[in-house]
């Protein structure tokens, strides 16, 4: 174990390896833009459904079953039926990963608009709001630090998944786990697993900070 | 080239041994990493439940081991542990444990405090408010964080092919393969998910049966 330990620090302590074209740098930066590509296209169909359902107030049961069932959906074989479909690596995962994200974004969003305060709905309907008036401008704002955490979790939670991307030919940090595995260098393994650990704790830390700056200044605990 | 349609029923009839043996593998391996997990978390968030600053590290510390990819966490394990099941078993043990372990201690200390403050009013020591009081109040979310632990266990057992052993998972990464055999791909995934449905509805009776006076207010 020792040697597995020094091994990947070894490798860590190497500039070359994260310098080099395909070194470690190149390979984050495209694990973050396929987490960005993720979440981004997921936010897009997960965020206006799941506001919607929550501003009409129907579809909870159903979105329950869905997260629950998609959970149980094992993110490895979207990639790999999608690389059956011709499409590999990279595009694939970033699909998948979208499908794995969508669920959690949509329930930030749904639960947000849900529990927005009825009080302060009934008094937007009672100054004349219009029902889209009193979504985008009453609801959708105390909405924002739940879709805020759904946002976190999805994001940090996909950065942690990109890497099955290497199981299918694909980029992002993975390739560094997997590759080590193929040439059993554990060191290697190790060196790729606490990388992607860390990237986790950075993103999830820049985008707790992120969430502080998005809640309105009036829905601030502390 | 034979076609390679997304789902062929005569795939499952003529690989249904392998097919059983697979889901059986996978079955056990999942009811078997979460009952440990449960063996672990619930007393240990009974004894923590009452330390509020400690139950929050072992929360924190929980949050930051969830972050570690499961494929890595894997691949970490093979060499120390071997190839084949237990690094498997034990890595699905940990991601379980981080799950239940924050839902139960959600649960224990979401109890409300009048019904504690009336417990021990009527003399009931610390020991007995835990066990009396908080646990049979955070059961529903015990079982909740049951209920996601195994449907995740189910989902991430299938990565442990990067080991040689991912049940269900074992099948999908043969038919990839398999010049991409579409058929053994979508029959493990169904298998997969059917196997997530039957175990969640599973233990959606169990908490049913076990918390009667939940039911009347749903």
């Amino acid at each position: 174990m020792n040697d597995v330990v020094g091994d990947a620090l070894r490798y860590l302590n190497d500039p070359l390896v994260w310098t080099r074209p395909g070194g470690l740098l190149d390979l984050t930066g495209q694990h973050l833009l396929m987490t960005l590509a993720a979440v981004a296209g997921a936010a897009a169909v997960a965020l206006p459904l799941g506001a919607w359902l929550g501003h009409a107030g129907r579809g909870s049961g159903l979105l329950v079953a869905i997260s629950n069932t998609s959970r149980a959906l094992p993110t490895l074989a979207i990639i790999l039926l999608l690389a059956t479909a011709g499409l590999f690596g990279n595009t694939a995962t970033v699909i998948a990963a979208g499908v794995f994200a969508a669920p959690l974004l949509l329930a930030g969003a749904h639960d947000g608009v849900r529990s927005a305060d009825p009080a302060a709905r009934d008094a937007a309907r009672g100054l004349g709001f219009t029902p889209a008036a009193v979504l985008w401008r009453v609801e959708v704002p105390l909405a924002v630090p739940l879709v805020a955490a759904g946002v976190r979790t999805a994001v940090v939670q996909v950065v942690a998944t990109i890497p099955l991307a290497a199981l299918a030919g694909g980029g992002g940090l993975g390739q560094v786990i997997s590759l080590g595995m193929g040439t059993q260098r554990y060191g290697q393994v190790l060196a790729g697993g606490l990388l992607v650990a860390a990237l986790c704790l950075l993103v999830d830390g820049v985008l707790a900070i992120g969430q502080r700056a998005a809640t309105p200044r009036a829905l601030r605990a502390g | 080239m034979p076609g390679n349609p997304w789902f062929d029923w005569s795939w499952v009839t003529a690989n249904a041994e392998v097919l059983t043996l697979r889901t059986w593998q996978h079955l056990l391996l999942t009811l078997e990493a979460v009952a440990i997990a449960a063996a672990i978390a619930v007393p240990l968030a009974l004894l923590v439940v009452r330390r509020r600053r400690l139950a929050a590290g072992i929360v924190g510390v929980a949050a930051v081991a969830y972050t570690v990819p499961s494929l890595a966490l894997f691949a970490i394990l093979a060499p120390v542990l071997g190839i084949g099941r237990t690094p498997v078993l034990v890595g699905l043990v940990v991601y379980a444990l981080l799950v239940l372990l924050r839902q139960t201690l959600a649960g224990l200390q979401s109890v409300d405090p009048a019904v504690l403050d009336a417990a021990r009013g009527v003399g009931y020591g610390p020991a007995q408010v835990t066990v009396l009081v908080r646990l049979p109040a955070a059961l529903p979310a015990v079982v909740s964080g049951l209920r996601l632990a195994t449907v995740s266990t189910v989902a991430l057992t299938t990565v442990g092919v990067i080991v040689g052993y991912g049940g269900l998972g074992q099948l999908m990464f043969e038919g990839f393969r398999n010049n991409f055999h579409r058929a053994e791909i979508s029959a493990a995934t169904l298998a997969c998910l059917l196997l997530a449905f039957v175990l969640d509805a599973a233990l959606w009776a169990t908490g049913r049966a076990l918390t009667p006076w939940a039911r009347r207010r749903a």
